[in-house]
């Protein structure tokens, strides 16, 4: 978490959109109720399973289809603080996927996630663990506290970093060409930054070093994602997209949310959704248009950072991008209301639709109202066809 | 009988046009006689012209020991309901019918009295001079001091209208055989507790005989016994017999079958618990130390006392009172049973048969009914039953009249019954006298075992002769007697639809029924007739052959002799006695129509004929109309209508399940209640039944008042159609309001409209304080919540227009809607504010059969297999959609919002299907996009 963002609060009011939100999908919502305190983090499992976690310190793995409670993890005394799957490797014998759930308690639990079972519980912490990381390539899994571990599936402790800072870890990050980046949540410097754990990928050509800005401190990143394409950010109550080929903000949402945006994703259909500390989900759409000279480009926080320009200030405007060139508008096309308090991150089922976890305990499951339709009318003839009630009109 | 048969004649064309009507056109139909009674200026909606009494009772009387028969209490136990009615000489003719059946006492061969566990007897008889006609349930009790240790009683149910009795008997039978049991139950345990006492007695008895005898031993040294010695000793001796045969007799009772009796299973603890209180209750078995028990009464263990060995003399001392033979917790449950048989059977035959078809329509409707219906099924165990039955070969079962074996009652609706002209009918006693009197032999030797095991080896023994002991017989009908197989006789006694049988009236010229009294029916336990009883039977088909021109007031028992096997035959016989043609019009002319029972061929085959012949959604259609017609401005509407408003809410508690299931039963009482009151100057103050059924009651009387108010709502404000829109499409209705009262009410009266979820109540909160949340849309669809003024109001109002997509939101107190909008046609159908309709059972009654067709279209859309799966691969899904709409649209003729309803309805349709355990989740909250619209007045 980070301050309010106090230089981009006064302009843009918030957009509203009215109860008519014709390309809005979900006009089903189930209320799954299993967790006692703020339930913060989701997780897939499977294309129908996932788990949620939260300060109560239970785990609840969940049919996202039907919305029935599957399994609950009891294992952790204090919040969980991370939670993340460790998919199996095809050549690898055990076949059971893993969930690792870190905690408060400064344990670290490795879940059998088809059972209740605790494959192994490693408690050797001299602080808690803030953030997990998969690096699936290379089969290890490292958690970041105090300190950076690196593990592998066997649960041998590979190696260890020595004691970083005082400041907490945020995110840490495993690129595509095999750079690991350890952000910091407060000053956004990179504390860490290794490089070549294997032999990197040939192509080197588009990245370049991420550095950041000093002079962010009013801001915070709460999150971000990234397609091939552009990267998505949320910078406190506003959303910006950078393209990574143009290698500038192409459209932004200042104000998008009342509050802070904790989490976005992008869907496949150039639709991103927004969840925010006023507990509304936005979804959006990225909609190209032609960018007019005359129109002011959006400033934010995509000026700030340097892409390979380290030393530029932050709150001198970006330069007149180059003429003609298309950009891109965030046009709101729904909103979706259930959540009393904060929602605190959500996950997006291709067939199964959203799920979003928040600060009032509870998850609720946004479906695609027609489609489920369809799919009740497809079970009941199944039914109709097993208990041999089906005739077919010839 | 209502007595509009052109009403019934054409809604009874109007359903059956498929099956073209065969009968002469309209004068056959129209012929209807004039009511008998109208020149005394009866309204023919009374069946209680030609009766003494102003409405059904029941009667409970005694073959007392002492004095004869005599009537013990009735129910109600209100005398303006018997008026001048004779029961000392009713109870007469009742008990007269019995006959002891039960043997007790030394049987030959035994050393000790033996209790015979005795089935009851059930009885139809009438009395047309009196103008009544009974149920008669005959049972014995248990009694230490009556001769033989039994007391006979007997339960009648006695009505004026012959065809209630005879349509109803297998309800009656049913219900009486509950009440007996019950009954009964508590008897043995009574009994169980007096022999207790009483051996305690003898012990101690013993003990003082004993001791004194010792000092008469020791004090007397001469070596020869005086007389006063012998004299005790002899006492000791029978004294020590006393015991033996009273601890064989608690031996007896105890080892009574524990069948499974609903309810009050015997469990040995409670017995022991329940003994102390009979003990109290209960006087002593002496009479003599009665002023000694008096002093123990308050004392919860029993003291015993000395007694004398002899018993006293049967016409010293008083009988005990039926209250006093029965366990008092039992006795209560009997009596409340008894009275809600009383209501159950109150009113006109015709609503009780139409409620009756309702309810089996209803279950028909497994599918669809949960969505509007405010009761289930009448009884779980019943539906068990029914279902269980058809595939059973009915000859398997005991032609029993237990508990267990009790008739269901059965509505089936035969295709066959409108086709028939039915035209006699032969109720008799199934007596096989030639074999009676070795079976006489081997049953009481039986006797004293299981009864269950008796009725068993009476079924075998009987087999192929005797279809059931306790049958009403049907026979000859037209068409369907060459198929009448005698042992389905029991399970296949179908009820007709009213109609029918005021119509058949008309059409029918035979009969042989005799006039007066008719023993229609026994049960088993009537082959346990004693030889001076069975005498009986030969004279009283003696007596119906001198009395051919049917003299009335004359007892007539009716018994065919023939064997069943005869049916067709029989009917023909039957049809060229010109006596008894001629006995017919006795009953033809006080009684209109003749009891109509058409048999149908076969069990399971009539079953499929209703379901096949009788489309749901008509039958409530035109029973809407009937009761229409039918209702009747209730005279006093009195104090009693206050009481539903507070009346607390079901909210989604399955303990109300019961609650709502009652609605139904007492509903009808509560119509026919109207009904029956017209002509009759009755008491306003009906009885009030115990706290038996209490919530049954109240719930009739709120679903009137629902009508009302919604009625009222509808009238008062414009916006009634949108509001309702809501409530029908899913969407949640929140009532806003400051007055609690107000509010409830209005909620009370919407949540007719409101499609259930599943089979437990509606999802319906009356009234919330608390701000709303999301997981509140969820699960109620109507919401009544208070408006706070307080800052903690604006936590309310602020979480209601979060919500406010979720939500159609009525303040009551600016009087406002806020919510989508409605253009379809069906609402304006359903709430009209121009409607004729004035009374809130009738409105309620219109909106139950437009939803019920509301519910024919969800069902049909639901279950179309091409409308909701592509035809062939290729097809897509915008295809599909289009294919739907174009169904709702123009097939189902559905316009504008009307289709959101059918599709919320269809899917709740779909939830409830597939739900393999119906009842255990919420389902989820769908909801649409689309803009509200703030209304005013």
């Amino acid at each position: 978490g980070g301050r309010e963002p106090q230089g981009l609060a006064e302009k843009s009011p918030l957009q509203t959109i009215g109860e008519e939100q014709t390309q809005n999908p979900y006009t089903e919502l189930l209320v799954l109720k299993a967790h006692h305190d703020i339930v913060r983090f989701l997780v897939q499992l499977d294309d129908y399973r996932f788990a949620s976690a939260g300060d109560d310190g239970i785990v609840v793995v969940w049919n996202a289809q039907t919305g029935e409670k599957l399994l609950e993890l009891n294992g952790h005394t204090q919040k969980i603080t991370a939670i993340i799957t460790f998919p199996s490797l095809e050549s690898c014998e055990e076949k059971n996927q893993l969930i690792l759930t870190a905690s408060a308690d400064r344990t670290v639990i490795v879940w059998d996630g088809d059972t209740t079972r605790q494959v192994q519980r490693i408690s050797c912490f001299q602080s808690t663990v803030k953030c997990l990381t998969v690096l699936q390539r290379l089969d290890v899994w490292l958690s970041g506290g105090n300190d950076l571990c690196v593990w592998n599936r066997k649960l041998d402790l590979l190696c260890k970093t020595s004691h970083l800072s005082d400041t907490d870890l945020s995110f840490v990050t495993g690129s595509h060409i095999g750079e690991l980046i350890i952000w910091d949540a407060l000053d956004w410097t990179m504390q860490a930054y290794e490089r070549n754990f294997w032999d990197p990928s040939p192509q080197l050509d588009t990245q370049q070093e991420i550095k950041l800005c000093q002079k962010s401190n009013d801001i915070s990143i709460h999150h971000f994602t990234c397609d091939e394409e552009n990267v998505f950010a949320a910078v406190g109550r506003g959303l910006y997209v950078y393209s990574l080929q143009m290698k500038r903000v192409i459209a932004c949402q200042k104000t998008a949310h009342d509050s802070n945006v904790l989490h976005i994703a992008r869907l496949p259909n150039r639709q991103l959704i927004s969840c925010s500390e006023d507990g509304s989900v936005r979804i959006w759409e990225l909609r190209e248009k032609q960018q007019l000279a005359a129109e002011p480009v959006p400033t934010g926080f995509f000026n700030m950072w340097g892409f390979g320009r380290v030393n530029k200030q932050a709150s001198q405007p970006v330069k007149k991008q180059q003429e003609n060139a298309t950009s891109c508008s965030l046009e709101l096309i729904g909103d979706l209301i259930g959540h009393s308090s904060s929602v605190e991150m959500f996950l997006y089922f291709e067939d199964h639709g959203l799920v979003t976890c928040s600060a009032d305990h509870l998850i609720i499951l946004w479906k695609n109202g027609e489609r489920e339709s369809g799919l009740r009318s497809l079970r009941l003839f199944q039914k109709l066809e097993e208990n041999g009630d089906l005739y077919l009109a010839v | 009988m209502i007595s509009a048969p052109d009403v019934v004649a054409f809604t009874k064309e109007e359903e059956y046009e498929e099956e073209p009507y065969n009968e002469p056109a309209l004068p056959e139909e129209y012929s209807v006689p004039l009511f008998p009674f109208a020149s005394q200026g009866a309204n023919p909606w009374s069946k209680l012209s030609g009766a003494k009494f102003s409405r059904d009772f029941i009667l409970i009387s005694e073959f007392s020991e002492q004095v004869g028969p005599q009537p013990l209490l009735t129910i109600p136990n209100d005398t303006k309901v018997f008026g001048t009615f004779d029961l000392n000489y009713f109870s007469l003719r009742i008990m007269s019918v019995d006959y002891q059946a039960s043997f007790v006492g030394h049987p030959p061969g035994s050393a000790y009295p033996k209790l015979n566990f005795v089935e009851d007897s059930k009885v139809v008889l009438g009395d047309s001079k009196e103008g009544a006609f009974a149920y008669v349930h005959h049972l014995t009790l248990y009694d230490l001091e009556a001769r033989g240790f039994v007391r006979p009683f007997c339960m009648a149910y006695i009505s004026a209208d012959q065809h209630k009795i005879m349509q109803q008997f297998q309800e009656l039978s049913a219900e009486f055989s509950r009440a007996s049991e019950c009954l009964k139950t508590g008897n043995r345990k009574a009994f169980a507790g007096e022999l207790e006492k009483k051996l305690k007695d003898l012990d101690y008895t013993r003990t003082v005989l004993h001791t004194e005898t010792e000092i008469q031993k020791k004090a007397n040294d001469k070596g020869f016994y005086s007389s006063q010695a012998i004299e005790k000793a002899n006492e000791l001796a029978s004294v020590e017999k006393s015991i033996i045969e009273h601890q064989d007799l608690l031996k007896q009772i105890r080892s009574y079958p524990h069948r499974k009796l609903k309810g009050h299973d015997l469990c040995p603890g409670e017995m022991e618990h329940i003994q102390d209180q009979a003990s109290q209750a209960s006087t002593t078995s002496n009479p003599d130390e009665s002023a000694d028990t008096d002093l123990y009464t308050c004392r919860p263990a029993y003291t015993p006392k000395l007694i004398k060995a002899k018993s006293t003399k049967c016409f010293d001392k008083k009988l005990k009172t039926l209250e006093e033979l029965c366990d008092t917790e039992y006795f209560t449950q009997t009596l409340a049973q008894l009275s809600h048989i009383e209501h159950m059977f109150r009113g006109d035959l015709c609503y009780l048969l139409t409620s009756q078809i309702d309810r089996a329509l209803l279950k028909q409707q497994h599918i669809t009914n949960f969505l509007f219906e405010d009761f289930v099924e009448v009884d779980d165990r019943m539906v068990e039953k029914q279902e269980s039955i058809p595939s059973k070969p009915s000859q398997d079962r005991p032609p029993s009249s237990s508990l267990e074996e009790c008739p269901i009652p059965k509505v089936l609706i035969s295709v066959g019954s409108y086709k028939s002209s039915v035209e006699s009918v032969l109720i008799k006693m199934e007596q096989e006298l030639e074999d009676e009197e070795y079976k006489e032999v081997e049953v009481t030797e039986l006797s004293s075992f299981d009864p269950q095991e008796n009725l068993d080896y009476l079924d075998m023994d009987m087999k192929g002769s005797i279809s059931s002991g306790e049958s009403i017989e049907v026979l000859g009908t037209e068409k369907s007697t060459s198929v009448l197989s005698k042992s389905d006789s029991q399970a296949s006694l179908t009820v007709p639809l009213s109609p029918q049988v005021v119509r058949s009236k008309a059409v029918s010229h035979r009969t042989i029924s005799e006039d007066s009294i008719e023993v229609l029916s026994t049960c088993p336990s009537e082959a346990l007739i004693p030889d001076d009883f069975k005498a009986s039977y030969p004279s009283a088909i003696n007596e119906e052959e001198s009395y051919p021109d049917g003299n009335e007031g004359a007892i007539h028992f009716q018994a065919s002799i023939s064997p069943p096997e005869l049916g067709e035959t029989e009917e023909g016989s039957i049809e060229n006695t010109p006596s008894q043609i001629d006995s017919s019009c006795c009953i033809g002319k006080e009684s209109d129509g003749q009891l109509v029972l058409p048999s149908t061929p076969a069990h399971t085959h009539s079953d499929e004929d209703g379901v096949v012949s009788s489309p749901p959604q008509r039958h409530r259609q035109k029973d809407q109309g009937f009761r229409v017609d039918f209702s009747v401005e209730n005279a006093n509407p009195s104090s009693r209508d206050n009481s539903c408003e507070g009346f607390p809410t079901y909210e989604l508690d399955p303990s109300h399940l019961l609650a709502s299931r009652d609605i139904s039963k007492t509903s009808l009482d509560n119509y026919s209640d109207t009904t029956s009151y017209v002509s009759s100057v009755a008491s306003t103050s009906s009885d009030r039944i115990p706290s038996a059924y209490p919530a049954g009651l109240s719930s009739d009387r709120h679903k009137k008042r629902a009508g009302q108010n919604a009625l009222k709502f509808i009238r008062q404000y414009p916006f009634a159609h949108p509001a309702i829109y809501s409530l029908l499409s899913g969407r949640t209705l929140v009532v806003l309001g400051e007055d609690e009262a107000i509010v409830r009410k209005l909620v009370t009266a919407l949540a007719i409209f409101v499609p259930s979820y599943g089979c437990y109540a509606k999802p319906v909160k009356h009234w919330a304080s608390s701000p709303l949340h999301i997981m509140d849309f969820q699960k109620w669809k109507l919401i009544g919540l208070q408006r706070v003024a307080s800052p903690a109001g604006a936590g309310t109002l602020h979480a209601l227009s979060r919500y406010s997509r979720y939500t159609s939101i009525l303040d009551l107190d600016n009087k406002t809607l806020r919510c989508p909008l409605y253009r379809g046609t069906l609402v304006p159908r359903l709430a009209d504010h121009r409607t004729q309709i004035k009374r809130g059972s009738t409105y309620y009654l219109h909106v139950q059969s437009m939803l019920t067709q509301l519910c024919s279209k969800a069902f049909l859309y639901t279950f179309c297999h091409h409308l909701h799966l592509p035809t062939h691969d290729k097809e897509t899904e915008e295809l599909v959609a289009s294919r739907q709409m174009s169904f709702l649209k123009l097939t189902l003729g559905l316009v504008n919002e009307d289709v959101r309803v059918v599709q919320y309805l269809a899917e709740l349709l779909k939830l409830h299907y597939m739900q393999e355990s119906p009842g255990t989740s919420h389902p989820m909250l769908r909801f649409d996009y689309v803009p509200s619209f703030l209304y005013k007045i």
